[in-house]
Formats: structure tokens, C-alpha cells, sequence
């Protein structure tokens, strides 16, 4: 009797958090008007101008965290762990640098649209996206895409 | 004269008193969130392992579940820029 081959998923194949995060950026895009726009009316251009940067940090900050998420995953679930850890603290201490950096450079940045842009946009483009993955129950934002199955004996093979 | 060198002094240090509260305050906030990061990763880690074949579920949960903590470290990030001189 032969034996019942063991399907074994790929999980490298698949990228969900470069899909969520370009995905997010994509909102933020959306929404970046009103942000900036909001900035402009209450502090003037450089409202506007502390909001745009605000708005490009927060992608900026999704966008690297899931590259590091699936070049990590494509080493080892071990490198996963130590890149998602690290890479927190790289980003936060990146994100202090840069705001040093801002405050310190002119009159052009203010901080408190800075700061109210930031958190809220990082929220609410989070909460709309966790609906949109409620909603479908696959991946966001996209039609849901087979995982590419591999038997054993292909998975030795590559 | 002194009484100047005093007021000068005591406002220098006033704004260093507030740059050392708004690194200390966010240091401090980025701790929960980082213990918080390494329990989702662990736990997503330990999904993955168990079922390999749900992994783009878990990882989505997973990167879900970084950024919302990660949001209570921009709290953090938020007191700090609003309180650095």
C-alpha cells in the first residue's frame, strides 16, 4: 500500500503583510488630502507641510516593517522573531531621530499636527483595514489566492 | 547680574528637566509594547510551526497585531515630540 503523501504549504510563497501594508498605503493615499488640508486650515502651510511628512512617515513605517516581516520569514521562524524585535526598535529609534531632527530644523514643522496626524492616521488606517480583513476573511484588499500546495518529495527537490 | 545668570540658568535647565522627561517617558512607553510585539510573534510563530498550511493567516493577524501595539509606542512618540524643547 502506498503511502498517503503529506501536502506541506509553502508558507514563503505567500506575502500578506506586503499586501496589508501596500494596501494601507494605498488608503493613506486617499486620505492624505484631508490631512493635509486639516493642517492647513489650523496652522497654515506648515500645518500642511508637518501632516504630508506625518503622513509619510506612517506609510514609510508599515511599508518597512513588512519588508522585514518577509525577508525574515524567507530565512527562518527564529530570524523572524529577532528581525521583528529589532526592527521595532530600529524604527522607533529611527522615528526619534527624524523628529529630532524636524523640530530642530526650522520654522517649517510644526508639531502638533505632526503629532495628531501620525497617531490617527496609524489607527485609523489600522482599524479600517482590520475591517476590511473581518470582512472577507482572506486577504485584505485582495481576491483570495490559493496557497501554492508542495508534496515532500518536490520540497527536496528545490 | 547675577540675578539674570540665575534666571538663564534656571530656564536652561528647566528645558533640559523637559528633554530628559521626553526621552525618559518614551523609553519607558516603548517597553510595553515591545514586551506586547514579542507575545504576538511568539504566539504566531508557534501557529505557524504547528500549522504550516495557515501561515498567511497567522502572519496577516500577526503584522495586524505588531502595528496595533506598536500604536501605544506612538503614543510615547507623541508625549516625547510634544514635550522636547
Amino acid at each position: 500500500m502506498a503511502a498517503t503523501p503529506t501536502i506541506v504549504a509553502d508558507h514563503t510563497q505567500v506575502t500578506p503583510e506586503r499586501d496589508i501594508a501596500r494596501d494601507l498605503a494605498r488608503r493613506a493615499v486617499w486620505v492624505a488630502p484631508a490631512f493635509v488640508a486639516i493642517g492647513a486650515i489650523g496652522w497654515g502651510a506648515t500645518g500642511a507641510a508637518s501632516a504630508a511628512v506625518a503622513l509619510v512617515l506612517v506609510v514609510a513605517n508599515f511599508l518597512i516593517g513588512a519588508a522585514i516581516i518577509t525577508r525574515a520569514v524567507g530565512i527562518s521562524l527564529n530570524a523572524l522573531y529577532g528581525a521583528v524585535l529589532f526592527g521595532y526598535l530600529v524604527r522607533l529609534g529611527a522615528l526619534a531621530v527624524i523628529a529630532v531632527a524636524l523640530k530642530g530644523s526650522g520654522d517649517w514643522f510644526a508639531a502638533v499636527p505632526f503629532a495628531i496626524t501620525l497617531l490617527v492616521t496609524h489607527l485609523g488606517l489600522l482599524v479600517w483595514e482590520t475591517r476590511h480583513v473581518s470582512a472577507s476573511l482572506a486577504f485584505p484588499g485582495l481576491a483570495p489566492q490559493p496557497v501554492q500546495q508542495v508534496t515532500p518529495e518536490e520540497n527536496h527537490a528545490k | 547680574m547675577l540675578n539674570v545668570l540665575a534666571q538663564t540658568a534656571a530656564g536652561e535647565m528647566v528645558e533640559g528637566l523637559k528633554a530628559i522627561g521626553a526621552g525618559l517617558g518614551y523609553g519607558l512607553a516603548a517597553i510595553g509594547p515591545g514586551i506586547g510585539i514579542g507575545t504576538v510573534v511568539g504566539n504566531a510563530i508557534s501557529a505557524m510551526a504547528r500549522q504550516p498550511e495557515s501561515a498567511g493567516m497567522a502572519r496577516t493577524t500577526m503584522f495586524l497585531g505588531i502595528a496595533f501595539t506598536e500604536a501605544l509606542a506612538l503614543i510615547g512618540f507623541v508625549v516625547f515630540i510634544l514635550l522636547l524643547p
